[in-house]
């Protein structure tokens, strides 16, 4: 039986009050909820306040550089393909740096549950605008005020016809534990978007601007329903659905990956010679004497 | 005999089918061969050829001069008669051609027309193979069974039709050409193989275990990268393309952490796109086998051709300083090895292993000994037991400090050991730390694997005359060239040695300078514009060279330039 204890406890380097404390004991009891101690999960990060995460759960941790948690994690899964694999990064590390990764993560469906901690803001670099601000958004960068529309994850995912699709609030720890677990649980990939409030950087979209706007998705939602999802994942401003988005149909990539159908990568036994009966291609023919 | 074939004439006409038909009718005939080729970034149309030079003994480099031209098209007369040697012959279609060619070597077969009466037009090729045959009046069995061999997947039609075009070919040259050259071929006796640096690198890489790959196409790597995919399910491996370089060596470092071999391989320009990722792996201690097939920069440069223009590029890549390996194989054989010994290097000192290649070595054919799989071996250097993994659980450290700076690597999920790492400096644990003391630990730590590393790197091949005053230095695929250029220079009485090197970095300082001891000049011999080699000769020996012979036009060195350059190069 695993507990949110065999987790541990370790020193952060979060401000206090942040997004990330939540999300952090949801991710844990999203584990504990699935049975999976420590040693049975790989954590993959990016870059960014929200990358160190794996830092401060007991767990397999590969923390790498910005941007490229997604074909990191990828290829660990390829590699044993029955671990769980978690990816967690943020809006910067995932939508900008990594955006052409995440395209092709959702393009593969690759069996990984992918965090997004969605601030809205880059922090660790002290508050500038990420793919996700809202038009108007003033920092350093943009000083102007933002001129650009946010980029829309989930739609894309939604479309791209994923395994699950997700929208998470920090501020709703349970109801983002469950999200987490259902990612995980789900063959496929799981995009769980997590709105996560910056108490530092982002003035704008605070705790409080979005307790006035999330409502949890209900019963009346059907997830199969891909026109239904996305008019549900377009729906952003006074009102912003949590919960399951969408389930999608398509296979787990590592399903239809014809190098893995004899199992994971990891179990196989290597021998030199098992290049033999490849050698005869290479050899000049002989001819019969007459 | 040493005799060389060019084919000429526009891509998509099927030059490499005729110059792989013959040089593989050839090797069957039990002669020796070297093969490049010289292509244009284009699909269809353009200017391509495929050198051939067959040999009594083993040859290792293609020559300047040309026995016989397989002219296509007209730029192929216009650009190549001059080449051809006195007694040589240029075989044309006179009745397709719009460029005349009158002199003597030229002989004119009308490939069209021989194939259109036994069938088709498609099968000139094989028609202008079998002139190329009936020119040597050399025993039609030899290509009747590589026609057969060739077009064996395409049905017993398709090869009969083919080996009629090519007998027709043959006897139209038996009958018709007056210069004939006659030699008299055997049978192969033993097995040989016939094979490109690509092939090479794939095999080894094979030989040695990876069972996963990522890639980006990009020429003249990408027959790797297609080779693997093609035994993907003989071996149960995995080559996943990935949507960028970026991603291909972020692909492979995940899979490496999780436990397998892993390889990427590209050109430059994406190895560019790498390089942040090079440094993710040798902060983490993950291994990995990066192959650079070289073509000539800045930017996309001469996407087809080939150079050695990345050396300092690939030595000095990525932020900070972490060990890595450069291995830079002479020719398809060491290809073969040292794509081997490079997983067993990256594995046993944690640390990405680059390959450099080129297009000259990536896609010139030549006739091998059989590979010798007992001299290919696995080791995967210090892991940690399963038991030992289960007793540590969470108190395992990925980045113990130890006195060689290799620590024992476990694997996520298949034990307790829980496994961390982070590109960020890092404790013995893995977690992210910022003091000054820990970071010098692991700086130290990582820093010393190179010292047990570089007595593991093989010293210069040498060659020649190993007392001669000069000394020429070279690295990487020109090994074939300076060799037979050395063998050319002692052989007409001007005594030279040849001290080349393989294994790059960690730069095997004594025995280079061992090697080079005596020598009064030293001529650095490379394809690249400012000497990348000779200045890494310098910094790690102090030995600077008194002269040198480049090139940076994306042609291969041949032998003979490399002769004609000496006369210059030495005071």
């Amino acid at each position: 039986m695993v507990t949110s204890e065999d987790f541990g406890k370790f020193e952060t380097a979060w401000c206090p009050g942040c997004g990330n404390f939540a999300i952090l004991d949801a991710v844990k009891a999203a584990l504990v909820a699935c049975d999976l101690a420590p040693h049975q999960v790989l954590l993959v990060s990016g870059i960014g306040q929200s990358s160190k995460l794996p830092h401060y759960l007991r767990c397999n941790c590969f923390n790498v550089i910005h941007g490229r948690a997604l074909p990191a994690a990828t290829g660990a899964k390829l590699a044993n393909s029955t671990l769980p694999v978690i990816a967690v990064g943020g809006d910067g590390d995932g939508y900008a740096e990594g955006g052409n990764h995440f395209l092709h993560a959702l393009r593969r469906n690759i069996g990984i549950t992918y965090l997004v901690h969605d601030n809205q803001v880059f922090a660790l670099t002290k508050g500038q605008a990420s793919p996700t601000s809202d038009t108007g958004f003033h920092t350093g960068t943009t000083p102007w005020g933002l001129p650009l529309p946010p980029f829309n994850p989930v739609a894309i995912a939604v479309e791209m016809n994923v395994s699950l699709v997700a929208r998470g609030y920090a501020g709703e720890k349970e109801h983002l534990a469950g999200l987490i677990a259902e990612g995980i649980r789900t063959p496929g990939f799981a995009l769980i978007d997590i709105l996560q409030p910056c108490v530092t950087f982002n003035k704008v979209n605070t705790y409080r601007w979005y307790r006035e706007r999330c409502y949890k998705l209900d019963q009346s939602h059907n997830a199969a329903d891909r026109d239904a999802a996305l008019a549900k994942a377009r729906e952003w401003g006074d009102h912003i659905p949590i919960g399951i988005l969408y389930r999608g149909n398509r296979p787990a990539y590592e399903t239809l990956v014809p190098g893995l159908k004899a199992g994971p990568l990891v179990a196989r036994t290597l021998d030199p010679r098992a290049i033999a009966p490849l050698l005869p291609r290479f050899e000049a023919g002989t001819v019969a004497a007459s | 005999m040493d005799v060389t074939f060019k084919v000429a004439g526009e891509a998509g006409q099927g030059l490499q089918t005729i110059g792989e038909i013959l040089a593989h009718a050839f090797a069957r005939a039990g002669r020796h061969l070297f093969a490049h080729q010289d292509y244009m970034s284009r699909v269809r149309g353009g200017h391509n050829f495929f050198q051939v030079r067959v040999a009594d003994v083993p040859v290792c480099a293609s020559r300047r001069d040309v026995n016989v031209l397989v002219a296509l098209s007209d730029q192929a007369i216009v650009e190549h008669r001059s080449e051809v040697v006195e007694g040589g012959a240029i075989i044309y279609d006179g009745e397709r051609r719009k460029v005349t060619c009158s002199g003597r070597e030229c002989f004119s077969v009308p490939l069209q027309r021989l194939a259109e009466e036994v069938g088709s037009r498609v099968m000139m090729n094989s028609v202008a193979v079998g002139a190329v045959w009936g020119l040597f009046r050399a025993d039609f069995r030899f290509l009747e069974e590589e026609l057969t061999e060739h077009f064996r997947d395409k049905g017993a039609d398709v090869i009969s039709a083919n080996a009629k075009a090519g007998r027709a070919g043959y006897e139209f040259a038996l009958k018709n050409y007056q210069g004939a050259c006659c030699y008299p071929f055997e049978p192969l006796t033993g097995r040989r193989l016939v094979l490109k640096g690509n092939e090479a690198l794939a095999l080894g890489a094979l030989a040695a275990g990876c069972r996963f790959m990522s890639a980006y196409p990009m020429t003249p790597s990408t027959s790797i990268t297609e080779f693997i995919a093609a035994e993907a399910e003989r071996f149960n491996l995995v080559m996943e393309q990935a949507e960028d370089e970026i991603a291909a060596i972020n692909l492979a470092l995940g899979a490496a952490f999780a436990g397998v071999r892993s390889l990427v391989a590209t050109s430059g320009g994406g190895f560019c796109l790498m390089v942040e990722a090079l440094g993710l792996a040798g902060a983490t201690e993950t291994p990995i086998v990066i192959i650079n097939g070289q073509r000539p920069g800045p930017s996309t440069g001469l996407p087809t051709r080939t150079a050695q223009g990345d050396l300092l590029f690939v030595l000095h890549a990525s932020q900070g300083d972490f060990p890595r390996v450069v291995l830079a194989p002479g020719d398809a054989e060491e290809a073969f090895y040292l794509a081997a010994k490079a997983f067993n290097i990256a594995e046993r000192y944690q640390l990405p292993v680059i390959l450099l290649s080129d297009q000259h070595l990536a896609d010139s054919y030549v006739t091998l000994e059989p590979f010798d799989l007992s001299r290919v071996t696995i080791d995967r250097g210090l892991t940690l037991s399963a038991e030992e993994g289960d007793r540590l659980g969470g108190n395992y450290k990925r980045h113990l400090l130890t006195d060689s700076g290799v620590s024992p690597r476990a694997f996520p999920g298949l034990g307790r050991a829980l496994v961390v790492t982070a590109g960020d400096e890092h404790d013995e644990e893995g977690h992210l730390i910022e003091d000054g003391a820990t970071r010098n630990q692991q700086m130290d730590k990582r820093m010393r694997k190179l010292e047990v590393l570089r007595a593991e790197m093989a010293g210069p091949k040498t060659f020649g005359d190993a007392s001669a005053a000069v000394a020429l230095f070279s690295w990487g695929s020109t090994l074939g060239a300076v060799r037979e250029a050395v063998e050319l220079l002692n052989g007409r009485g001007q005594p030279v040695r040849g001290v080349h090197l393989s294994e790059l970095w960690p730069f095997p300082r004594e025995k280079v300078s061992e090697a080079l001891s005596g020598a009064k000049q030293v001529i650095g011999v490379e394809a690249n514009y400012g000497g990348q080699g000779a200045r890494l000769l310098r910094m790690e020996t102090g030995v600077a060279c008194t002269g040198s012979i480049r090139k940076y036009d994306g042609r291969c060195f041949t032998p003979d330039e490399i002769v004609e350059g000496l006369g210059k190069a030495v005071r």
